[in-house]
């Protein structure tokens, strides 16, 4: 059974009808990739996913559970976490801060009012070890908004795997980067995928076909074309619909 | 907000010590300096309210604009309590922040989902309701007179009385919860909640992808601020003596913002001392020269938010980064200064 699934889900805001019919199922250690052009519904799909907006219609389960409409606290909780787009970090933190506050170790220590957080060594190696998987580790005392933002961009993903979640949700990590970032940044997906089941929203063709094992196609709210990225070459939809530049 | 790790791990801090050491002696020196041992008490009393009211504005960036109400429902609750119940002096204060905390947490029933221009509208708002209510329910709160002859009750360790008649007794009262309410909060401002806090203020969406429940958060730290105003208007009420309808006014609700902004509260957790004590040495000092000292102080602090929106705390720090810089370059190696 797949560890996370979506089934009819549809999404409208007022007049306008973003998620027609989507059905999506991401199989345990799997990088599942999706794609779509501009304005397709991808980044609202996961918001949905991931529980900042509810859908209209549809269900999404989680390990065999119903997690429709939960908010995004309790679906963190279970073990389903993301990243974001546009960059969502705590600018006034260090580096190394942005990781703590995210650890479930820390969050089941919040009605402890008198944990000294910076005297937690456990805590704090546990997020040297998140910034070493991230590629960060010479940057931990630096405050958040000094970063490069490549190095931002991996932040982000930091923030996101401190939740120590078991799904991780990716919304087009490499958006803005030059060549030089995204190769570093597919380097650090590509050592990800190794301990963590990923759903990664990609707009660098090349990277997702690189680095998925399934990829979904979403166009006009619906999920148009599915399958390994050899299948998705051969589609005539995907040809068709001239997604990006494929070698 | 940034402390050098050793400090956030201790339970005193160099900052603690200095502030007690201050505070402890300042009935010996404040006649000294020209002014009178109530304001001393007034000081005190307002700075406790501004520690409890920078958790929310300047930790958790939650403009509460009526937050005058709930010092005042502190020192209505005090004066009744004795009144009406047992003039005990723990008692009474306890039931100031009991009841003040009850108001405050069923306002913030309202106010925790809401955040920037309609959290503070809607802290008018109850501000506001609070306000009327007082002054129009005559029979408990007197009205425009106010509640008169509050006792400055002893404080009782069992057999032991202490008078808080003078006010120099009153004052060491104060100061001693004062003290203990500084390190209880620098404790919780550097544990896991405290955090959580400063996070709400940065980036309020992505603390509750982290996996906190953002609501119940700014619920509970309303409802923490108001209790701890409730204590300061309990005291406020054994200070004047009576419970008076115009500190709920929504003027003395903007006063204390006008203090902790002041004072910068939004980078320093002593911004909002430091805050208080420039405006009343500046009430007094000021406003014995031009009853239009408001107007002056309002200047000041219009020239503050344009120039230097970190308040008093925030020049502070600049002046002894430059110090530290200074002292630093000689042996050519600035980057290794920390803190």
């Amino acid at each position: 059974m797949a560890l996370f699934e979506a089934r009819h889900l549809h999404k409208r805001f007022g007049q306008q009808v973003v998620l027609e019919e989507i059905n999506l199922s991401f199989e345990e250690g799997r990088l599942s990739g999706i794609m779509g052009p501009n304005g397709a519904g991808k980044t609202t799909c996961f918001n949905v996913l991931t529980g900042r907006y509810k859908p209209d219609r549809g269900q999404v389960l989680f390990d065999g559970e119903d997690i429709t409409g939960s908010p995004p606290e309790k679906i963190v909780r279970r073990g389903i976490s993301r990243s974001f787009q546009i960059m969502n970090l705590f600018d006034e933190y260090t580096v190394l801060d942005n990781i703590v506050i995210a650890l479930p170790g820390i969050r089941k220590k919040l009605t402890n009012p008198m944990h000294a957080i910076d005297a937690d060594s456990e805590m704090q190696d546990r997020a040297m070890d998140i910034l070493d998987r991230v590629g960060l580790p010479g940057r931990a005392r630096t405050n958040s908004k000094s970063l490069s933002y490549g190095e931002r961009r991996a932040l982000e993903i930091g923030v996101a795997l401190a939740t120590e979640p078991r799904l991780l949700f990716v919304d087009e990590p490499t958006a803005g980067l030059g060549a030089d970032g995204t190769s570093r940044l597919a380097d650090l997906i590509q050592s990800l995928k190794e301990h963590t089941t990923i759903v990664m929203i990609e707009h660098d063709m090349q990277f997702l076909f690189d680095v998925a094992d399934k990829i979904s196609v979403i166009h006009w709210g619906q999920v148009i074309a599915e399958g390994t990225p050899d299948e998705l070459r051969a589609n005539p939809w995907v040809r068709r619909s001239n997604l990006g530049e494929l070698n | 907000m940034d402390y050098p790790t050793k400090q956030t791990k201790a339970w005193v801090t160099p900052q603690i010590v200095v502030a007690i050491v201050l505070f402890g002696t300042m009935p010996l020196w404040i006649e000294a300096v020209g002014l009178y041992q109530y304001l001393g008490v007034e000081v005190i009393i307002w700075m406790i309210f501004a520690l409890g009211y920078n958790l929310l504005l300047g930790y958790t960036g939650l403009p509460s604009f009526g937050h005058g109400a709930f010092f005042g429902i502190g020192a209505y609750a005090y004066g009744l309590a004795q009144f009406e119940v047992w003039p005990n002096l723990w008692f009474c204060l306890a039931a100031a922040v009991v009841v003040t905390a009850a108001f405050g947490a069923a306002t913030a029933l309202f106010l925790s989902h809401r955040r920037g221009i309609y959290f503070a509208l809607m802290s008018i708002a109850f501000g506001q309701i609070f306000f009327f209510i007082a002054s129009k329910w005559t029979d408990v709160t007197g009205g425009e007179d106010g509640l008169l002859d509050i006792q400055r009750l002893p404080v009782e360790f069992g057999a032991m009385s202490l008078s808080t008649r003078s006010n120099v007794e009153l004052y060491y009262l104060c100061f001693a919860l004062f003290c203990v309410l500084v390190i209880l909060l620098w404790r919780l401002t550097n544990s896991p909640y405290g955090r959580v806090l400063r996070a709400i203020k940065q980036n309020e969406m992505r603390v509750s992808f982290i996996g906190y429940k953002v609501s119940v958060i700014k619920w509970s730290v309303f409802t923490l601020s108001t209790a701890i105003a409730g204590l300061a208007g309990g005291l406020f009420a054994m200070a004047q003596e009576g419970a008076y309808i115009n500190i709920m006014s929504l003027q003395w609700s903007g006063t204390i913002v006008l203090m902790v902004l002041i004072g910068g509260g939004f980078v320093s957790f002593w911004g909002p001392v430091l805050g208080v004590i420039l405006y009343f040495v500046a009430r007094d000092v000021l406003g014995a020269y031009t009853e239009a000292w408001l107007l002056w102080f309002g200047l000041m602090f219009m020239l503050l938010v344009m120039f230097k929106p970190e308040g008093l705390a925030g020049m502070w720090r600049d002046l002894l980064g430059t110090l530290v810089t200074r002292k630093a370059e000689p042996k050519g190696n600035p980057a290794k200064v920390e803190g």
